[in-house]
């Protein structure tokens, strides 16, 4: 472990949540749904899908980004970036943090998307093809680097520490979260803004995934049965969108304000399969090292888990190669982890995915609930752990792990602990 | 086109991209220093009016040009000597 010049590494705990998700526009009401065993999957109602062959999508619906941005701010910025700045207000009130009391310098943001602004892309190309380069927007590149997303939360918020944003696709969201936590630990921050966002609804990102052949077509009649994690008639994943953002800071500096705090989080690890672009390597060898590495940078033995909460994509080869994982990593006692997927409700927010799921981790350790994986009836005989099928389930959680695989091969785990003095 | 028929035009222009109130502008008005634009927003702006105003500039308002145009006067003065 790189330490710089500190004796000790600062313990780094979470005091706030702020998210919209297909499941509702703020994280109290997604949770709410989540335990109901509702589904934020419909038919497609921002895009014309009738040319597409999955026609299913988690839609963030009945937002006004007036709320939270000016009109002219609207205007020049993409949907991934209208969503972190209201998930970004949502958790610092949440965690009732005063800007005004902070050293700004050491508030920092690392907010992330998995693809940026797409639909500025294909905005601004058809406006290039078919009007010419003169009417190309001064505001395209702003609106559609990934990177602005922690931008504009700065300026929204006034934080002026470490802020850029870090992109590993579908394990966004988790990397960023890991990444601000180790600006913690190492003394460099003592707030940071971290989680992931995206505005996935656009006829690019239906066109490109569906060449890829990577989303369900199964079920455009029965949209809320489309993503249906570790069932065994599964057939692909549903696109979603949204943003989470958490608030992490030093555990020094939620006491010093009295902080209410959520849990602790101990233990972050990224590795790569370095095998195939989109494809994971089946066995699971690479996750189970990542998940091996996080525990043990907490000091957690393996029996200490209670609660995993999977990448559980729907995908054939996600959830095989995750299931493989857990084995692998936990041998027997990974028949007695609560495991599930919250995808089969909200879809797959790409960017934002590991981001709102570190904080479905976050309430099952606070509430001692765990939210189930809907639409599971038809059990696979390869993936044969416990799911959490279709209804919540109560268990004391003091350990969670949220675990992502993004394109690229990009593995990232974290580890959240029930506070403890 | 008259002088005012082309402040009208102008002025609603500069208020939808600029986010700013119909009293706020005035001939007299700098786009930087009393609309809060930034050099972003004059790119945007002056495709707006190129837009707007493609017969009188004839689809194009030259860089050169577009760098004099610092008030809503500087511009309703652009348009007209150009469409006269």
């Amino acid at each position: 472990m790189q330490r710089g010049r500190r004796e000790t590494l600062d313990r780094v705990v979470i005091t706030g949540i702020g998210a919209l998700t297909p499941l509702g526009n703020s994280f109290e009401t997604s949770w709410e749904m989540l335990l109901a065993g509702m589904c934020g999957i419909r038919r497609a109602t921002k895009i014309d899908v009738s040319v597409f062959p999955c026609q299913v999508v988690g839609e963030v619906l009945n937002f006004d980004p007036t709320e939270y941005l000016d009109a002219k701010d609207v205007r020049r910025n993409d949907p991934f970036v209208h969503f972190a700045v209201a998930a970004a207000h949502m958790a610092i009130g949440d965690a009732q943090l005063d800007m005004a009391k902070e050293d700004v310098y050491r508030v920092g943001a690392i907010v992330g998307s998995g693809i940026g602004g797409l639909q500025t892309i294909d905005t601004q190309s058809k406006i290039l093809h078919n009007e010419g380069a003169r009417r190309v927007s001064p505001f395209m590149i702003p609106a559609l680097i990934v990177d602005m997303a922690s931008g504009i939360v700065a300026i929204a918020v006034g934080a002026k520490g470490p802020n850029y944003s870090c992109t590993s696709a579908c394990s966004t969201g988790a990397h960023s979260i890991g990444d601000a936590y180790h600006f913690l630990r190492l003394g460099k921050a003592d707030v940071m803004l971290a989680g992931g966002t995206e505005g996935g609804v656009n006829p690019f990102s239906f066109a490109g995934f569906s060449a890829m052949k990577a989303l369900s077509t199964s079920c455009n009649a029965h949209p809320e049965r489309a993503s249906r994690p570790f069932d065994a008639t599964r057939d692909g994943f549903v696109m979603g969108e949204g943003a989470c953002i958490l608030v992490l800071e030093t555990l020094e500096h939620a006491f010093a304000r009295g902080a209410r705090i959520y849990c602790e989080i101990v233990g972050y690890a990224a590795n790569c399969d370095a095998h195939h672009i989109t494809a994971p390597v089946l066995d699971g060898r690479n996750l189970s090292a990542a998940m091996q590495a996080a525990l043990a940078e907490g000091d957690i033995p393996l029996e200490a888990v209670d609660y995993i909460n999977a990448h559980g994509t729907s995908t054939i080869y996600n959830d095989l190669c995750e299931t493989n994982a857990y084995k692998l990593c936990f041998g027997k006692h990974a028949y007695d982890i609560a495991i599930s997927s919250t995808k089969g409700a909200t879809g797959h927010m790409l960017g934002a995915a590991g981001a709102f799921e570190s904080a479905v981790c976050i309430k099952a350790i606070q509430t001692g609930i765990i939210p189930p994986t809907i639409n599971y009836e038809n059990p696979d005989p390869q993936c044969d752990l416990n799911y959490t099928p279709n209804k919540p389930i109560r268990r004391d959680v003091s350990v969670a792990i949220k675990d992502n695989m993004g394109f690229g091969g990009h593995n990232a785990v974290l580890v959240f602990k029930k506070y403890a003095a | 086109m008259d002088r005012e028929a082309i402040e009208k035009r102008v002025k609603e222009i500069v208020v939808k991209q600029l986010n700013v109130n119909m009293e706020q502008v005035t001939p007299e008005s700098s786009f930087y220093e009393d609309l809060g634009a930034d050099s972003l927003d004059l790119v945007e702006l002056v495709m707006a009016f190129e837009s707007e105003f493609s017969n009188e500039v004839a689809g194009e308002i030259p860089e050169a040009d577009a760098d004099k145009l610092r008030t809503i006067k500087d511009v309703v003065d652009y348009i007209h000597a150009k469409a006269s």
